[in-house]
Order: C-alpha cells, then sequence, then structure tokens
C-alpha cells in the first residue's frame, strides 16, 4: 500500500509539463514515527517541489501533525530520511529546519499581542541577539522589506492584539517570510475567515509562488484545496493514500480518498407544508441587526439559513432562542404566541440552540462529558429531597451520548478537551437533545471538524429530523446548506433576500446569493 | 508603538491626573505637606519600595509573579550585613555582594519554576516561607545594630538623597531594559504568548531566570539600601512588604496575565501610594484608615483597568469580525 502511491507519485510527477515543478525543496522518504507504542505515521512519503502550492489533507487524527512537526524538527522520525540540497538526514533539528527555510504558521498563530506588528514580524532578531539593541528603524525597514514583497500594507504601529483576525494571519505570514523562507506551511490558515479573507489570503499565496516560495497548508474545506492548490498529499490512518494532481480529481473522489468512504450526497426531497409549523416567526426585525425576517419550519423539516457572517444569522439565531429580544415582530411556537426574554424561556417552549463556537460557548471543557451532558436538564433530574438521581443521571448520559450521539469515548468520565471536535460538537449536541428540545437551532455545527467527522454529523441531523424535531441549520458553506436542508433561505444584511428549494439551485447561484 | 503608547499614556495620564489632584487637596488641608522637606522625605521613604518594584514589574510583564523579593530582601540584607560587620568592605562590595546573593536566590525561583513546571506563584510563596522561616531560626529574631559607619552615615549627592538616587539609576536601568534590550523585548513577547516565545525560539530558561535573577538583584539592593537608612538590620522588619509593592505595580498598570506594564506607571503607583499615605498620616487619619483606602483606591483602579480591557476586548472582537 505504501509503495503504490510512490509509483504512482513518481509517474504523474514524470508527466508533469512545467519545468518549474520537477526540482523537489524537500523529500521526506519511508517516513515512520512511534509514540510509545502508537504508530502515528508508517511509511510516508511527502515531496514537495520548490514554488508549488501542495495541500496536506485528511482527517483529524491521520498523522498530518505529526508530519509538519518533523518537517519544523520539533518531532524526529523513527525511520526513514528527509532530503534537503541534495543530502539526506534523519531527522531535522528546529534550528537546522528554519536554516533550510522552513516557516511553519501554526493554527493560533502564536502572535504577541501585546506587541507592535513591526515588533512581531521582527521578533526573530531579538532572539538572535538577546542582549543587543533593538533598533526600531532598523525593525521597521525589515517589515516594509517583507510588505514589498507581499505587495500588502500592515500598520505597523498597531498592536497585533487589535488586529482582525485575517490581518494578524498577514502579519504572521510576514513574520515567516523575514526569514529568508523557501517553504511555509500553514496549518489550517483559513478557519476562522470569511469568504472574502479567504480570498485574500489565497492570493498571498499565489504571491510567495511568485517569489519561488513553495507553500503546504492544511485544510479541511475541500473547495479551497480544489481551487488553490496544484497537488494534494492525503493521508489516512498514519499512511500515504497517495499524491495527486488536483487538476485530475475532483471534490467528491478527494473527500473519498481522505476518509475511504463513498459518500453518497441526494438532495432532500421538498418538505410538504401541511403540519402545523414548530416555530413560525413574522416580520421579526431588532433595530441595527435584522429587519421584516418571515420564516416557518415544520416538525421533521431541516431549514438552512446561509449568509456571510454580519449578515445577521446568528443575531437572529439568539433572538429564537431568548438571548436578543427583538424590537418587532411575532414568534409563534405549535400556533401560539410565545414571548422569548430569555434563553430559560426558549428552553421551556422547547428551543434549543447549538451555538456557533462550541469551545467558548457550549461546553464547560475542563468537566466531564457526563457533567456537560446534563447541565441544561439538572432540574428534571432531582429525586423527592431536591437531591440529583444519580440513577436517572447516568441513564440519561447512557441514551444521549452512547446510544444516541455514538461519542467516542470508553467513559463519559473524560474531561470534553480531550476529545476531537467532532466529538465535542456531539457532546453539545446531547446536552441538548437531553432538554428534549422540539426545535434545535444549529450554528455552523460543522466549523473546525473534518470531514468524516462532518458527515457524522449530518447523520445526526438526519435522524433527528426523521424523529420529528425542527432544525434550524444555520451555515456559511453553501454545499452543507445544499445538502441538509429542505428548503434554504439567504441572509444579506439583515433582511431575508431569497428562499429556495435545494434542487432548484446551484451551489453557484447560492454562493453569488450571499456575496450580492 | 504608537497605539501602544497611546494606551500607556491615557493609563499613565489618568494617574497622573488622579496624582495632581489628591496632591493639591492635600497642599490645601494640610501646610505640613507642602514644605519641600516633607516631600524629600516622602521620596527616601519609598525609595526601597520602588527598587523592588523595579523587580517585580520585569516579573509580572513576563507574565509570572514574585511573592518573595521581600524574604530574599531580608535574607540578603543580612548575610550581607555579617559580612560587611566581619570582614569589612566598602560599598562597591556591598552592592556587589547584594546583587549576586538577591540575583542567586531569584534564579533559585526560576529554576524552581521551570523544571517542576509549578505556577510562579506558588512556587515564590514557598520560597518566601522558606526564606523568612530559615532567616528568623537562624538569628533567633536578632537585630544587627553594630553596622560599619561608613555604611549608616547619611549620603547626599547634588542634595539628593542616597537612597532616591539609587533609585532614580536602577529605575532609568529598568526601563532601558525593558523598552530598549531585546532581552526585556524578549520578556514582553514571553508573557504576551509564551507559547508564540517558544516557537519563535526564546530561551525560556534563560528569560526566565533573567527576570526572576534581576527581581533578586533588585530585592537584594532594596535591603542594602533598607538597611542603610533604618542603620539596623532587624530580620522582621520587610515581613509584609510585598503586598503593598505589588500593588503599587499594579496600580502603575502592570498586568498580573503579563505581557504589559511600564517602570513610568509603575513610579506613578508608588507616588500615588506614597501621597496617599503621607497625606492621611499628616491630617492625623489613623493607619488602619489608611489600609482601608489603599485597599479602596486599588480596587477601583484594577476595576477601570479591567473595564476599559474588556470594553477593547468587545471592540476588537466586533472588529474581527
Amino acid at each position: 500500500m505504501t509503495d503504490a502511491p510512490k509509483g504512482s507519485q513518481r509517474q504523474e510527477a514524470g508527466t508533469l509539463p512545467t519545468p518549474k515543478g520537477e526540482t523537489p525543496f524537500i523529500e521526506m522518504r519511508s517516513i515512520s514515527k512511534r509514540f510509545g507504542g502508537v504508530r502515528a505515521l508508517t511509511n510516508v512519503n511527502f515531496t514537495v517541489l520548490a514554488g508549488e502550492i501542495h495541500c496536506l489533507a485528511g482527517e483529524n487524527g491521520c498523522g498530518k501533525s505529526t508530519l509538519i512537526k518533523i518537517l519544523s524538527g520539533v518531532h524526529a522520525p523513527n525511520e526513514g530520511e528527509i532530503i534537503l540540497e541534495g543530502k539526506a538526514h534523519s531527522h531535522l533539528s528546529p534550528a537546522a529546519s528554519q536554516r533550510f527555510g522552513i516557516q511553519i504558521i501554526y493554527q493560533d498563530l502564536s502572535l504577541f499581542p501585546n506587541l507592535s506588528v513591526a515588533e512581531n514580524i521582527a521578533f526573530r532578531h531579538q532572539v538572535e541577539t538577546p542582549f543587543g539593541l533593538t533598533r526600531q528603524k532598523a525593525m521597521r525597514k525589515q517589515a516594509e522589506a517583507v510588505m514589498e514583497r507581499l505587495k500588502i500594507s500592515l500598520p505597523l504601529d498597531e498592536l497585533v492584539g487589535s488586529l482582525p483576525i485575517a490581518t494578524r494571519q498577514l502579519v504572521a505570514i510576514c513574520r515567516a517570510l523575514s526569514a529568508q523562507a523557501r517553504l511555509v506551511v500553514m496549518d489550517e490558515p483559513t478557519a476562522s475567515l470569511t469568504h472574502q479573507e479567504v480570498d485574500a489570503l489565497l492570493a498571498t499565496i499565489h504571491g510567495l509562488k511568485s517569489h519561488g516560495i513553495a507553500t503546504v497548508f492544511v485544510s479541511h474545506r475541500l473547495d479551497e484545496v480544489m481551487t488553490i492548490a496544484e497537488r494534494v498529499t492525503v493521508l489516512r490512518d498514519g499512511s500515504n493514500v497517495g499524491t495527486y494532481w488536483v487538476r485530475d480529481i475532483d471534490r467528491r473522489r478527494l473527500s473519498e480518498l481522505i476518509t475511504g468512504q463513498v459518500f453518497e450526497s441526494r438532495l432532500k426531497a421538498p418538505f410538504p407544508t401541511d403540519a402545523v409549523p414548530a416555530l413560525e416567526v413574522r416580520g421579526l426585525s431588532r433595530q441595527g441587526q435584522y429587519a421584516g425576517v418571515d420564516l416557518v419550519v415544520r416538525p421533521g423539516e431541516v431549514l438552512g439559513i446561509t449568509g456571510r457572517l454580519g449578515s445577521g444569522r446568528t443575531e437572529l439565531a439568539l433572538s429564537l432562542f431568548g438571548m436578543n429580544p427583538p424590537d418587532a415582530g411575532e414568534i409563534r411556537a405549535n400556533d401560539k404566541v410565545i414571548q422569548l426574554r430569555n434563553n430559560r424561556e426558549a428552553i421551556r417552549h422547547g428551543i434549543a440552540y447549538v451555538s456557533e463556537d462550541r469551545l467558548s460557548l457550549g461546553l464547560v471543557m475542563p468537566q466531564s462529558i457526563a457533567d456537560n451532558t446534563v447541565i441544561s436538564v439538572l432540574d428534571r433530574l432531582t429525586g423527592p429531597l431536591g437531591l440529583i438521581d444519580a440513577a436517572r443521571r447516568t441513564q440519561t448520559i447512557d441514551h444521549w451520548i452512547f446510544q444516541e450521539l455514538h461519542v467516542k469515548t470508553s467513559t463519559a468520565d473524560r474531561p470534553v478537551q480531550q476529545l476531537s471536535g467532532g466529538n465535542q460538537q456531539r457532546v453539545v449536541l446531547a446536552k441538548w437533545l437531553a432538554t428534549e428540545p422540539r426545535v434545535l437551532i444549529l450554528d455552523s455545527p460543522t466549523v473546525g471538524v473534518d470531514i468524516g467527522a462532518k458527515a457524522g454529523i449530518y447523520q445526526v441531523i438526519d435522524a433527528l429530523a426523521a424523529r420529528g424535531l425542527a432544525i434550524i441549520l444555520i451555515s456559511d458553506e453553501v454545499e452543507e446548506v445544499l445538502h441538509e436542508s429542505h428548503r434554504i433561505l439567504v441572509m444579506l444584511s439583515g433582511h431575508i433576500t431569497a428562499t429556495y428549494d435545494p434542487h432548484g439551485v446551484s451551489e453557484q447561484e447560492l454562493l453569488e446569493a450571499i456575496h450580492a | 508603538m504608537r497605539k501602544g503608547l497611546q494606551l500607556v499614556f491615557r493609563h499613565d495620564g489618568q494617574l497622573a491626573l488622579i496624582i495632581a489632584a489628591m496632591a493639591l487637596i492635600f497642599s490645601v488641608v494640610s501646610p505640613a505637606f507642602r514644605t519641600a522637606g516633607n516631600l524629600v522625605s516622602l521620596l527616601e521613604n519609598y525609595s526601597v519600595m520602588a527598587i523592588m518594584a523595579a523587580g517585580l514589574l520585569v516579573v509580572l510583564v513576563s507574565g509570572g509573579i514574585d511573592i518573595s523579593f521581600a524574604a530574599i530582601a531580608a535574607v540578603t540584607q543580612y548575610v550581607v550585613a555579617l559580612i560587611l560587620i566581619n570582614a569589612g568592605g566598602n560599598w562597591l562590595l556591598a552592592f556587589a555582594l547584594a546583587a549576586a546573593f538577591g540575583g542567586l536566590l531569584g534564579v533559585v525561583n526560576a529554576l524552581l519554576i521551570y523544571y517542576l513546571r509549578a505556577l510562579s506563584v506558588i512556587v515564590t510563596i514557598s520560597t518566601m516561607t522558606f526564606y523568612f522561616a530559615l532567616l528568623m531560626f537562624v538569628t533567633e529574631g536578632n537585630a544587627l545594630y553594630n553596622l560599619p559607619d561608613w555604611f549608616t552615615d547619611d549620603l547626599t549627592f547634588w542634595s539628593i538623597p542616597f537612597p532616591v538616587l539609587v533609585a532614580a539609576i536602577l529605575l532609568i536601568i529598568t526601563a532601558s531594559i525593558l523598552s530598549r534590550l531585546s532581552i526585556g523585548r524578549q520578556v514582553y513577547g514571553l508573557g504576551g504568548n509564551p507559547e508564540a516565545a517558544k516557537r519563535m525560539g526564546s530561551n525560556v530558561l534563560g528569560l526566565q531566570c533573567f527576570v526572576y535573577g534581576y527581581s533578586g538583584v533588585m530585592a537584594g539592593i532594596a535591603g542594602l539600601v533598607q538597611a542603610h537608612r533604618v542603620e539596623e538590620v532587624v530580620p522582621s522588619a520587610l515581613i509584609g512588604r510585598e503586598l503593598d509593592v505589588l500593588a503599587a505595580v499594579v496600580l502603575g498598570g502592570a498586568s498580573l496575565a503579563g505581557g504589559v506594564g511600564s517602570v513610568s506607571g509603575t513610579i506613578l503607583g508608588i507616588v500615588l501610594l506614597a501621597i496617599l499615605q503621607n497625606g492621611l498620616t499628616l491630617l492625623g487619619v489613623s493607619s488602619y484608615a489608611f489600609g482601608f483606602v489603599t485597599g479602596v483606591v486599588i480596587l477601583l483602579s484594577v476595576s477601570a483597568t479591567a473595564y476599559t480591557a474588556k470594553r477593547q476586548a468587545r471592540s476588537s472582537s466586533r472588529h474581527a469580525v
């Protein structure tokens, strides 16, 4: 299995018409890495050509981060060799890796929020000469030279902590380039960016290429991989699946390579309109956020709402959950007008909300899966003396965590922070399903989870809808909204601007509607 | 840097305004307050605190905390005094000994924090207790009164009292290290994002040895200057100074979360506490009331800082969206 992709990669590289791509910048051959008894990587081959844009794809835990850490010199492989500038190395030290021009931009960007942009870009200089004087002028010059190369302009005197995420990312890229980078590795650079920001970033990556700098990026967003990368290396369970020319494969093939499964994505049939709506909204408005919103969702229906960040979609969701009271309009549940002044009232009316940012808002990270699951239903689990009934608590946890949502864990006593993103998302779902809601609002439920875990979450959504739950799915990933919803609303600047039947619209049309 | 400076100036400016207002009020209600003699002795009284604050500031900026500096000052003071009494010496030797011994005890903190991967607050509370207890045990609480004359004689330079001069020089050195030297900028980096500092290749052990060692050096010198001022070494004299100094530095805008703080702010924090205490004493207010008022001032200042930080965080997160 491990030899075949290597062969096919060579073969494909041989047919490459552009002469520029034929010089490898780095070749990692038959890399294996074990942590104790756990095999993280087995016989992995990974070649980056000089100046190419290469995507490293695979599910969480497939070995991508380990491979990057071997590249950066943090880990030494147990077997295999790394060929750089014609010489074979058994491993790289962090210093050697940097000397060869390998720069890693981690997902958290590793910037200093309390220092200025110029100081962040030139920080390496401080490390190299700890007892030297810092020269503001030299620092600014260095930063300006890098910005010149990237054709961007950054506010050099601003503190990094006061900048938006996308700008911080550019600071991190500038810092990487200030060190004579020849290969920049970006770990999920687009996870927290909006569409326009992603486009700007991708343009920057193209800019790197024009300077002969290779880029390796890790991304879970397959459409990005398809648009920007020239080649993609897929890892699964610590082994090579293969390296492919992106122009030779399509997105469906790529997701099959990543997961090893064939996904059938069928559009949902239109939902019958005769049932009594579980939730109905008429003319809902809130000053400065959204206006005149009408929507209906029936038991068993999945209503997709898509729109950019800032389109008012999250504010609307919060209003439906009682946390952002509207100024005008009415909300009806089961044909009765209801008032939602706070989220306790919303929960009482059977409305549940799974937030966009599950890490900061949805879960108490150091607490156990069990505690997180029952936190919203503690008052229903109390016995005659007002104490928690242990048997009912265990029963609730078993039911939701293991039987319904199949969270991958040996025990519900593990802290949720030890779970993967996809499993954490399931725990958030379990927490809300334990309240036995009639309406479930999912705000960007698959942000930051890998494609396999996404498929798992979609299965859960389908299963819940089939049981008669009305679901409002909010997402800016049009593919997700298109395939998971019975009906799609597009939100733009606080207004619902279009309603689509998934059969009557293409992804491209949806994208255009969002960005109109 | 412009925006950073603006933030510093805003905080410093507020403090300066409060200080000016208080100085004005005290000058009006207490004629004794506005005498030159009072102001000079005020400066001298707080010079020891200012030297300790300079060391603590560097630790706070690095994202750590040092509770043990007063204990280090007490132990260093005693050891150096013993040497000077028994072997003789001069000011140069006295400073060298105090700096070396204090620095050594500070580096012990750094090594414990680094290798035990322990919280600095826990480690330095432990070493504080240990050093104080050891000092009291060994000395049985006995004070040293027979200090050499050259050591206890009052010194002035250009009519500036010696302690004030030492404090001023050390504050200037600290400000230069923090703002102009690469290692100082790395200390800010470490406090702002320790993981990033590690990834950028900063020598974290080295930086920690530097900051805690520096705090120890400042504590040692502070102990020396204190012994010079009061002309005796009483082992328990410095007990309880930690929190006053910490209060002044935090009042001066340093963040307990690390990465933020300045020498100018620290000076203003000390001046504020000094004027407050001096003014209230001159007005004949009891020292219990002073503690009460100090507590209120610190609470107000910390709340104001937290409130601005919260508003900024909110506006910058909106910015990010």
